[in-house]
């Protein structure tokens, strides 16, 4: 009698088993459904060659990356010469992803900072929190330098240092 | 009784609610700007001179056909619209309509001093200037003149969509004029535009309904007051022209305006038969059981 | 014994196979509600009957719309506002459906908690009520998205960056709910998918289970009587229906229900017709522009006061930031009304009228929810973040308060 139940009871719990692992094997491949496109991921590089940008000194562009935007100042005589900075020759940069790091929205640059409509928040020239909500500085995006080719998507150790200058 | 009292209450902050999110916050979001000015008293137009269009006729002939179409007067279009717009930044408007649609201080303020009339000379420092020369040597019984001229070979009456394409075509598009031929695209291509004004100006097709009418008015009238340093000009309408502007704003964007007010009354007055109706059914029924 | 002798083609037969009369008796002639009810208590056949036209007016503009980035702006403001005959009397009604709804769920809901209809039995019902919020607001905000303007794009970008938690790349959960870096064509066409297949599945589905939770502890009355549903159904059977103290929902408690309707359908249709402004945003008339914010994003009214809660502390405290702060209140302020049978501490079910303290206490927090909802509208610069600031910590006072005031009218009452 026992034996019997012990038996059933066996078979039952490993069908159980087999059914739950079958389950979960769908949820996995499920939530792969939802990943990014691999066609998006590889999009994910974008160059910008500094000297051929028409880069005006003290008035940033944007570029875009990822489908963010992407600021990039070449600083003039005026601006504070910050430990930060990416340099490349006499040249100074700032360049950082354009997002408010409060809630995300494309901050406008006003004559010697960063102002962010949506909560009043300023970043200064180099990129950081000086006023409003935000918590922190500009984001820096990972890049990597060959000459005045910036290379969008792939770290190296300007991008890495001008996190390290900022943390 | 405590039914009305209860919807009372319901009612009461609802209202509220709806006051503080809707009427009181746009009054913060938007703060009230000035009702626009059609007599352009801010510059200095006509000061009462009367032209000659006869003289006028020869002013222009020698000092504006250079750059400018008047198609009605026998001068045709020199280049085509994408080598105006690479050799000026921007096509230069026919004259043909210019007296009906522009104001005449307006105009003669504008012939001495594009980029003052316009309010844009925040964007010509540093050595650019307005692709248009100011005639603020002239005369001003000439300048008189030449607005005469133009005046007497307008046409009389317009339609909004012609109103439309004179004043607003060269800059902006408004795709859902012709959504399907596409030949309410801006005059200007896109690269000539963006690169004259620093961006491509908006396409117009929804304006009526993301702006609404006494926005556009008060905006079209005066850019600065609700955009201040916008690259767009003051472009000097008539009440009368600016009005047909936004009706056909309104034709493109919101074409079945008429049709929703139409059916609105009728439908509303359905809704309150069926509302008695149902209030006497259930009173019947509930005789019953009160 | 299966074996139904009379035809098919019969009434006795059709009768025999369906049993429609036993159903029709259960469902509807002889399922018992309260007679002592105020209108309040129809507000759930205006929330179907909402339902019911977001549904239908939502098939018509599904046959038009087009789920891309390229395309939708113009499906919905050309061709169906513009061409589709009708089209725009269907933008409409969804539009302005989809706010309304909103207003008759928090009616729906505050009169629930009014009366003391959460609890002693009716917990499954709340639970699955708040269930149906938060459903209904998931499938807000992804409708939200579908006509792609400007606070479509925005509102996603901002609620999908939360995720992040400041940083630019968190765990990849942004890009994963995204499917993308940022907000993109397969983030449209993904909450395309659960506003128009999934969420609705799962909010009827939710319904089903709100009426059967409701169907054994019966509907609350205004008294919160409790009601020996037997005795009174006989009397009402026997004839005795001036004396009973329940009523059948066929024919007479949904009477009362479409005479509230008809009054409903006057005010929703005034507002689909003539006054519109407030549900179809005039920002979402400018196409998304990933590169141009909006000088104001704000969502729609009846996230604002959760909204508010996000941004009400804005300078750092006890060690932690402003932001981490604001965003454990704006995840609180989301699930905290679930609990709400579980922190009311008083035994007795009562309208608040008969709970002293409590009364108070609802009207209090009726006011500071509006007062989070009109500040949250408005930038939070100078005074105004102030405001944001008291009402958020009244908000979290008003809960941690709520089982201490409970007690309170239950002791004095006696019953505790």
């Amino acid at each position: 009698m026992s034996n019997n139940t012990n038996r059933r009871d066996f078979l039952g719990m490993s069908f159980a088993a087999v059914a739950a692992v079958g389950g979960a094997a769908a949820l996995v491949g499920m939530k792969q459904a939802w990943d990014p496109l691999p066609s998006v991921l590889a999009a994910g590089f974008t160059t910008i060659d500094l000297a051929n940008s028409d880069l005006v000194p003290g008035k940033p562009q944007t570029f875009t990356w990822r489908g963010k935007p992407i600021f990039v100042l070449l600083k003039n005589k005026e601006m504070e010469q910050f430990d930060g900075d990416l340099v490349i020759g006499d040249n100074r940069y700032t360049v950082t992803v354009g997002l408010c790091t409060h809630l995300g929205c494309i901050p406008a640059w006003k004559g010697d900072k960063w102002k962010c409509a949506c909560h009043g928040g300023e970043f200064n020239s180099n990129g950081q929190q000086i006023f409003g909500p935000p918590p922190k500085p500009f984001v820096i995006p990972p890049f990597s330098v060959n000459g005045t080719v910036l290379t969008l998507g792939e770290d190296g150790p300007e991008s890495k240092a001008m996190m390290t200058a900022r943390a | 009784m405590r039914e009305i009292k209860i919807l009372f209450i319901v009612a009461f902050f609802t209202g509220l609610l709806y006051w503080g999110v809707e009427p009181f916050a746009h009054s913060k979001l938007h703060p009230h700007v000035e009702a626009p000015d059609y007599s352009f008293k801010d510059v200095q137009g006509l000061d009462g001179m009367v032209g000659n269009a006869t003289a006028g006729a020869e002013i222009v002939a020698n000092n504006c056909t250079a750059c400018h179409s008047i198609e009605v007067a026998g001068f045709p279009a020199l280049m085509d619209n994408a080598s105006n717009a690479a050799a000026y930044g921007v096509v230069p408007p026919d004259l043909s309509t210019a007296g009906k649609l522009y104001d005449a201080n307006f105009l003669a303020a504008f012939v001495k001093d594009p980029a003052v009339a316009t309010k844009t000379t925040h964007k010509f420092e540093d050595g650019a200037s307005h692709p248009m020369p100011g005639y603020s040597w002239m005369q001003p019984q000439e300048i008189a003149d030449i607005v005469a001229y133009l005046q007497s070979i307008a046409p009389k009456e317009m339609t909004n969509k012609e109103v439309f394409a004179n004043a607003c075509q060269r800059c902006h598009s408004i795709k859902y004029g012709d959504f399907y031929g596409g030949s309410m695209a801006a005059l200007t291509p896109d690269a000539n535009i963006k690169k004259y004004m620093g961006v491509v100006p908006p396409d117009l097709s929804q304006f009526i309904r993301s702006r609404g009418e006494e926005y556009l008015h008060e905006f079209i009238n005066n850019p600065q007051k609700h955009l201040e340093g916008t690259a767009m000009p003051r472009v000097g309408l008539t009440l009368e022209s600016e009005k047909q502007v936004i009706e056909y704003l309104t034709e493109v964007g919101d074409s079945k305006k008429a049709e929703r007010e139409a059916l609105g009354a009728p439908f509303l007055g359905y809704l309150v038969i069926f509302a008695i109706m149902a209030w006497a059914w259930k009173a019947k029924i509930w005789r019953k059981v009160h | 014994m299966a074996e139904i002798k009379e035809s098919f083609f019969s009434a006795e037969g059709l009768e025999k196979r369906l049993n429609g009369k036993k159903f029709w008796k259960v469902m509807m002639t002889e399922y018992w509600i309260p007679k002592d009810i105020n209108f309040l208590w129809a507000m759930g056949v205006v929330l179907a009957t909402t339902f019911a036209i977001l549904i239908v007016s939502g098939i018509f503009l599904l046959m038009y719309y087009k789920p891309d980035t390229a395309l939708a702006f113009d499906s919905v403001n050309y061709t169906i506002m513009q061409e589709v005959a009708y089209g725009w009397l269907f933008r409409h009604m969804h539009g302005v459906a989809a706010s309304v709804v909103f207003l008759i769920i928090y009616i729906h809901m505050f009169t629930g908690i009014y009366y003391g209809s959460y609890k002693k039995g009716r917990e499954m019902i709340w639970l699955s009520g708040m269930l149906l919020f938060v459903t209904f607001s998931a499938e807000g905000f992804s409708g939200y998205m579908l006509p792609w303007g400007q606070m479509s794009y925005w509102a996603a970008a901002v609620i999908t960056n939360l995720f992040a938690g400041g940083s630019l790349e968190a765990w990849g959960l942004v890009e994963w709910i995204r499917g993308g870096f940022a907000v993109n064509d397969a983030t449209l066409t993904r909450f395309f998918m659960l506003h128009v297949f999934l969420l609705p599945l799962v909010i009827i589905k939710l319904i089903v289970v709100h009426f059967y939770t409701l169907r054994i502890p019966h509907v609350n009355n205004q008294n919160s009587e409790d009601i020996d549903y037997d005795a009174e159904a006989e009397k009402y059977l026997a004839g005795n229906k001036k004396e009973s103290k329940v009523i059948p929902f066929w024919p007479v408690f949904l009477s009362k229900d479409f005479a509230v309707l008809g009054l409903f359908l006057i005010f929703y249709f005034y507002l689909v017709f003539f006054n519109y402004n407030f549900a179809m945003d005039p920002v979402n008339f400018d196409p998304a522009n990933p590169m141009k914010t909006p000088a104001h994003i704000y969502p729609e009214w009846y996230f604002l006061w959760s909204y508010e809660t996000l941004r009400g502390p804005f300078f750092d405290m006890f060690g932690m930031k402003a932001g981490d702060i604001g965003l454990i209140i704006f995840g609180l302020a989301q699930v905290i009304f679930v609990v709400f049978p579980f922190l009311d501490r008083d035994p007795d079910i009562l309208p608040a009228h008969k709970r002293p303290k409590f009364f108070i206490w609802f009207w209090i927090m009726i006011v500071d929810l509006l007062v989070l909802s009109v500040y949250g509208k408005l930038p939070p610069t100078g005074a105004n973040a102030w405001v944001g600031f008291y009402a958020t910590a009244l908000f979290l006072l008003l809960w941690a308060s709520l089982p201490f005031i409970t007690k309170s009218d239950a002791k004095a009452r006696g019953a505790l």
